[in-house]
């Protein structure tokens, strides 16, 4: 009983990985880096050389973007201010999903018949056109923060209750035989075998669901005026009069909230269940 | 009975009676199964792929239901080593050895003993903070033989449990399970392809027909406890492994 193997990590092969993640890391950034030099070379390209001087309100430079949308403290704090009101919406919007979701996805998978007969619906939910039911959300919850939410929790919520679902139904049979092998109950089951053997697929649903919630956040702000000033009727506003840079001011932050919580999601996933799993999240 | 000298022999402690097995499908895959396995006996059963030998453990470990026959077998206590490791992933190597005391609500500090000493037994002290993702595939197997020990079985039941390793490790693993036969001196019923391993390891070798399994055929191994690497350059080792192979021939 004394033989034991060596683990598989012998410290030369260590820092050569280092070394080749470092090139890799390397590698992978450089051609982004590289397009994003070029789109921005290509934006003035466009504002300089294909618009008219009179027309150039339509894409302003970079540069100006810069100035007047994030160096301009009464701009950028405006505009600050409407992505903390549009990130609440987006955030609340998202925990609702993230709560009804795994509940609803873990009842599914408890019994067929369940979900059988909730499927179809999280599917219809999924396909409805957001602004065919704008109205009527405004009929019932008014035309301010819980609308927005509302909205927030339709968009974002059928990955979570799909990968949920997913992540519940996956475990290996040997594994389910470990468990009825010693009689384990149903809940002990669920608590030990089958959600933690879910929890890559949840989060990479939470991952998928935070930049819809976000989304969603912004198509709240376009129907639902009342209440909190958001990104999104700041965009409204600023497409309305003309006010260039700070339209698109505004989108690249609302872009940048998006690819926030988008990358947050994907780091919480990796410290959570990176230890153990091997899947990408 | 085979001789197994120095590991002392107990009590019938699985026995299976005319078991026949016959699934939903028409499919017959067992056909009046009958033999029984006493502490201190290490039986292998051998046979051609599909022949049913895994659904012969799974009918004693409750997992498949037998059409026909009984079992008598107390499946409380009853360890099964399955042919992958079965670890759970998320959980380190010492909460993975907990596993099975974890859910026979084993108090806490007495679970964390049990699952050191498994440990340390199967030769993986030191590893009790890994992930089974960081091991190699003799070591996981090393971890779901520790899992198993914990509940000191009386009955031990492996499916084939080391053919998805190198031949060093298995040679290892053989040594290594082979130890734990003689000082616990459990009920042992082992699936293999190998004839090498079956004779290496076995007190009784059971040669299975092709589907629908019957027992077709019984050796006798007379090797003494504990068996050196090189039984297997032994000219009796080499006779008997002949024998069953020809029996295996005629069994497909």
């Amino acid at each position: 009983m004394s033989d034991v193997t060596q683990m598989p990590t012998p410290p030369a092969t260590a820092s050569k990985s280092v070394r080749d993640r470092g090139r890799g890391g390397l590698r992978s950034v450089l051609p982004p880096l590289l397009l994003g030099l070029g789109l921005i070379a290509a934006w003035y390209g466009v504002t300089y050389g294909v618009l008219r001087e009179d027309r150039r309100f339509l894409l302003r430079a970079p540069h100006e973007v810069v100035n007047v949308g994030f160096l301009d403290w009464e701009n950028f704090s405006e505009l600050l201010g409407g992505l903390w009101s549009s990130g609440k919406v987006a955030f609340i919007g998202l925990l609702l999903a993230i709560i009804i979701g795994v509940l609803l996805a873990t009842i599914m998978s408890q019994t067929k018949l369940l979900e059988q007969a909730v499927f179809p619906y999280a599917v219809t939910l999924q396909a409805i056109p957001i602004l065919a039911i704008v109205p009527l959300m405004g009929f019932w919850f008014g035309f301010g923060f819980t609308s927005r939410v509302m909205v927030c929790v339709i968009i974002s919520i059928f990955p979570v209750i799909v990968n949920t679902l997913f992540g519940l139904q996956s475990v290996p049979k040997g594994m389910h035989d470990l468990f009825t092998l010693h009689q384990a109950s149903r809940l002990t089951r669920l608590r030990k075998l089958t959600l933690p053997n879910a929890m890559p697929a949840i989060f990479a649903g939470f991952r998928i669901s935070a930049g819809l919630s976000v989304i969603g956040a912004i198509v709240g702000d376009f129907f639902f005026g009342q209440g909190e000033v958001g990104i999104g009727q700041l965009i409204q506003k600023y497409a309305g009069r003309l006010l260039g840079e700070q339209l698109l001011a505004a989108i690249i932050l609302s872009s940048a909230l998006g690819v926030f919580v988008f990358l947050f999601f994907g780091w919480l996933g990796n410290r959570v269940v990176g230890k153990w799993s091997d899947a990408e999240i | 009975m085979a001789a197994t000298k120095n590991v002392e022999l107990g009590e019938v402690a699985l026995s299976f009676n005319d078991i026949g097995m016959t699934f939903p499908d028409g499919t017959e895959a067992l056909r009046g199964v009958t033999f029984d396995v006493r502490r201190g006996e290490f039986v292998t059963i051998v046979g051609p792929s599909g022949c049913g030998k895994s659904t012969l453990l799974k009918i004693a470990s409750g997992l498949l239901q037998n059409t026909t026959g009984t079992v008598d077998v107390d499946r409380d206590r009853l360890g099964y080593v399955f042919q992958d490791a079965t670890l759970l992933p998320w959980r380190t190597i010492s909460k993975n050895v907990e596993l099975f005391a974890e859910l026979h609500e084993v108090d806490k500090n007495k679970r964390q003993a049990l699952a050191q000493e498994a440990i340390e037994l199967v030769g993986l002290t030191g590893f009790e903070n890994h992930f089974p993702k960081s091991l190699s595939g003799g070591m996981k197997m090393r971890a779901s033989l520790a899992r198993t020990l914990t509940l000191e079985p009386p009955v031990f039941l492996f499916d084939e449990p080391f053919g998805a390793v190198d031949e060093i490790t298995r040679e290892h693993l053989n040594d290594e399970t082979q130890a734990l036969f003689m000082r616990k001196g459990f009920a042992g019923l082992f699936i293999t392809h190998s004839i090498s391993e079956a004779v290496f390891m076995s007190t009784r070798v059971l040669v299975m027909s092709n589907r629908p399994g019957q027992i077709v055929d019984e050796y006798n191994i007379p090797f003494e406890y504990p068996r050196k690497p090189d039984l297997r350059f032994d000219p009796e080792f080499a006779r008997i492994s002949g024998e069953v192979s020809l029996s295996l021939r005629g069994a497909h």
